[in-house]
């Protein structure tokens, strides 16, 4: 179905619940002032459903936005890894999942607007979506690009873009096949001796201002009081110190063992370009070799770093 | 006074100056992330972003700064102050709009009777070198914000990219230091006209479209208006913003260290963190992202200008382009200007 018919059917059945008030309100997204970017909404009213879009730029994890949410009876458009994260939410019992209805999109995949941007030269004033292309236009320039080339990379990984848990689908599913069979960032990552290995993370790491955009778009990162926030006992430095950076996204990074859904929004959202999914992603092989274990996929299913079991095989048990 | 730097002897005279000076300038971190750095070589400068992410503001007020540093020996405490520089400083390719966040900050940390040594100390031992925006991004606004993407004001020095070569302003006592400088030729009786092209084509681009003018005096009638309640809805209360805004000058202080030995930090804060205004008694006057993004408009748009006459952003865009929920504070503005939303009935 092109893109144009799923808007259609997101607004359809926004409009159905919103006017059948099913749902309080509708989160979504819609179109905004910059090219290649879309912004949650939330929409209350069945006319106001005609302000939502749907294209390859609907990159925010909509999740995050339950905890805000959760005193309403609301209805979020979901992709796969929205859904897999309401799932890992709904056993972290963060929201009623009978008060939550899930609009849910096979995802065609996002486009990296970082890597669309850095691909030009000038500013990007205009974007298109036509099929399997982007066309980018400036004032002196206008560039089309394979839309395949310009892939999140945590998109190109993924193996879960039907969001089977949803109430509806507006499509039908997609064939789950990734594009890329290892995250290049993993891959890169994995590559390197431990020396290479320590050393690209505290280059990258070094950039970081703290203004904890990863932790605050991701929709597993809820605590009341975020460790770097602690003042008793206080656990890290408020500066810019390597070893105070460094420790916030190593403890970042293994918070989300066996609860990253690999939607990639952490990376997106940092203002500094620090890859920060190679660590999630590798997180979320070694859950996936160890204990068979990938998140949201059931409502059952703890993760297994959150759980255990009297006749597990380890010994620390006994 | 008017000179010409040629591009090719750009490196040589940057050379010069770092023999006498230390010289901050924005510096490339990796592919399209940029900050104002203090720089070794000056074939680091780097000008092709045209906003580096973390504002100019950086070199006066640094995001983490020792104030003192403490000793015990013997049973008695050392302590070592900070706040002298030691070398005179130039910052190198700031924007109007990075330059005139500035002499903002300095209203707030230069004015009497709280003066702030700190600040002070660095910014009167600064030469300012602004560079003209040719041309200015779609972000960019401001013209509606009190200022112009060629605005001298607040620069001692002023460049304009003129291809092959910048034009150089000396514009102030600080500026005319340079007036014997042997890199700086005698202007092009071109450069002037050439300038004015490329400045009308930069106003024309950037225009006057957000409604700034009294915005101070809606905001008195919207402290507890349902405005808000829509505001901040998509906001997920991260620290851009506001730690790439070059106006925002909020600190905390800590002491990190030990009993025997630690030091006193200044480190920026960020009222868009619950921890901000989290009192000791637990209770949290800002309790969600609604009364968090009020709190950032209001004082940008009413308390500052309030104080200071005139409104706390200089419309350099950064926190639109790096909000990861795409809020747009022109947006915003144009709202306090328009119908204001109304309470639905649930």
């Amino acid at each position: 179905m092109s893109q144009l018919a799923i808007q259609e059917k997101i607004r359809e059945k926004a409009k159905e619940l919103l006017s059948k008030k099913e749902v309080d309100l509708i989160i979504g997204f819609s179109n905004w002032t910059l090219p290649l970017r879309t912004t949650p909404v939330f929409i209350r009213t069945p006319e106001g459903t005609e302000s939502l879009i749907w294209n390859s730029f609907c990159e925010n994890n909509l999740a995050t936005y339950i905890h805000k949410f959760s005193r309403f009876r609301v209805g979020i458009i979901v992709k796969g890894c929205d859904a897999r994260s309401l799932t890992a939410l709904s056993l972290e019992k963060r929201f009623n999942p009978e008060r939550v209805f899930l609009i849910g999109v096979p995802c065609q995949r996002m486009v990296d607007r970082k890597k669309v941007t850095k691909a030009v030269k000038g500013e990007i004033l205009r974007a298109e979506e036509r099929g399997e292309e982007i066309i980018v236009e400036g004032e002196e320039f206008k560039t089309v690009l394979n839309k395949k080339d310009y892939l999140y990379p945590s998109c190109q990984v993924c193996t879960h873009r039907t969001p089977i848990q949803a109430h509806v689908l507006v499509d039908d599913p997609v064939e789950e096949s990734p594009l890329v069979e290892i995250h290049p960032g993993v891959n890169q990552f994995e590559k390197k001796t431990f020396e290479e290995r320590w050393r690209f993370f505290e280059k990258e790491t070094s950039r970081c201002i703290r203004c904890y955009a990863c932790r605050e778009v991701c929709p597993m990162c809820y605590c009341t009081e975020c460790f770097v926030d602690d003042y008793r006992p206080k656990w890290i430095g408020g500066g810019l110190q390597p070893q105070d950076l460094q420790f916030y996204h190593i403890v970042r990074a293994y918070h989300q063992t066996g609860r990253c859904s690999g939607c990639g929004a952490c990376e997106r959202a940092c203002p500094m370009d620090i890859p920060l999914t190679y660590l999630t992603q590798k997180l979320n092989q070694d859950v996936k070799e160890l204990f068979g274990f990938e998140v949201g996929l059931n409502s059952k299913t703890p993760p297994p770093l959150s759980t255990f079991e009297v006749d597990d095989k380890g010994d620390f048990i006994k | 006074m008017m000179r010409r730097l040629d591009k090719r002897d750009f490196e040589t005279f940057l050379e010069s100056v770092m023999e006498e000076c230390d010289l901050y300038a924005p510096v490339s971190l990796t592919e399209g992330v940029s900050v104002f750095k203090k720089i070794d070589h000056p074939n680091e400068v780097n000008f092709s972003q045209l906003l580096t992410q973390k504002p100019a503001k950086e070199i006066f007020f640094p995001q983490s700064e020792p104030m003192f540093n403490y000793e015990r020996r013997g049973g008695k405490i050392q302590i070592t102050s900070n706040e002298e520089v030691k070398r005179e400083r130039i910052l190198l390719g700031a924007r109007p709009c990075d330059i005139e966040a500035i002499s903002l900050i300095e209203k707030v940390f230069m004015s009497e009777p709280y003066t702030d040594l700190y600040f002070l100390e660095k910014r009167r031992k600064t030469t300012l070198i602004g560079l003209g925006c040719n041309p200015p991004l779609s972000t960019c606004f401001c013209s509606s914000a009190g200022g112009d993407p060629f605005l001298r004001s607040g620069s001692d020095l002023f460049l304009v990219d003129l291809g092959d070569a910048y034009s150089v302003e000396l514009l102030t006592e600080k500026g005319m230091v340079f007036s014997k400088n042997k890199f700086l030729r005698e202007a092009d009786p071109e450069d002037l006209r050439r300038i004015k092209e490329l400045e009308d084509k930069a106003f024309e681009k950037v225009g006057f479209s957000i409604p700034m003018d009294g915005i101070e005096k809606r905001l008195d009638l919207m402290m507890e208006s349902f405005f808000w309640d829509r505001v901040h809805e998509k906001c997920i209360g991260c620290r851009i913003c506001t730690y790439l805004c070059p106006t925002c000058h909020c600190f905390d202080i800590v002491d990190e260290g030990d009993f025997a030995r630690g030091q006193r930090m200044r480190n920026w804060d960020s009222c868009l963190s619950p921890l901000y205004s989290l009192e000791t008694s637990g209770h949290n006057p800002r309790p969600t992202t609604r009364e968090r993004t009020r709190q950032r408009l209001m004082h940008k748009f009413n308390y500052f200008p309030k104080i200071f006459n005139r409104v706390g952003c200089v419309g350099c865009g950064r926190c639109i382009q790096y909000c990861p929920v795409h809020f747009d504070i022109r947006q915003a503005i144009i709202w306090t200007s328009s119908k204001r939303p109304r309470k639905p009935k649930i």
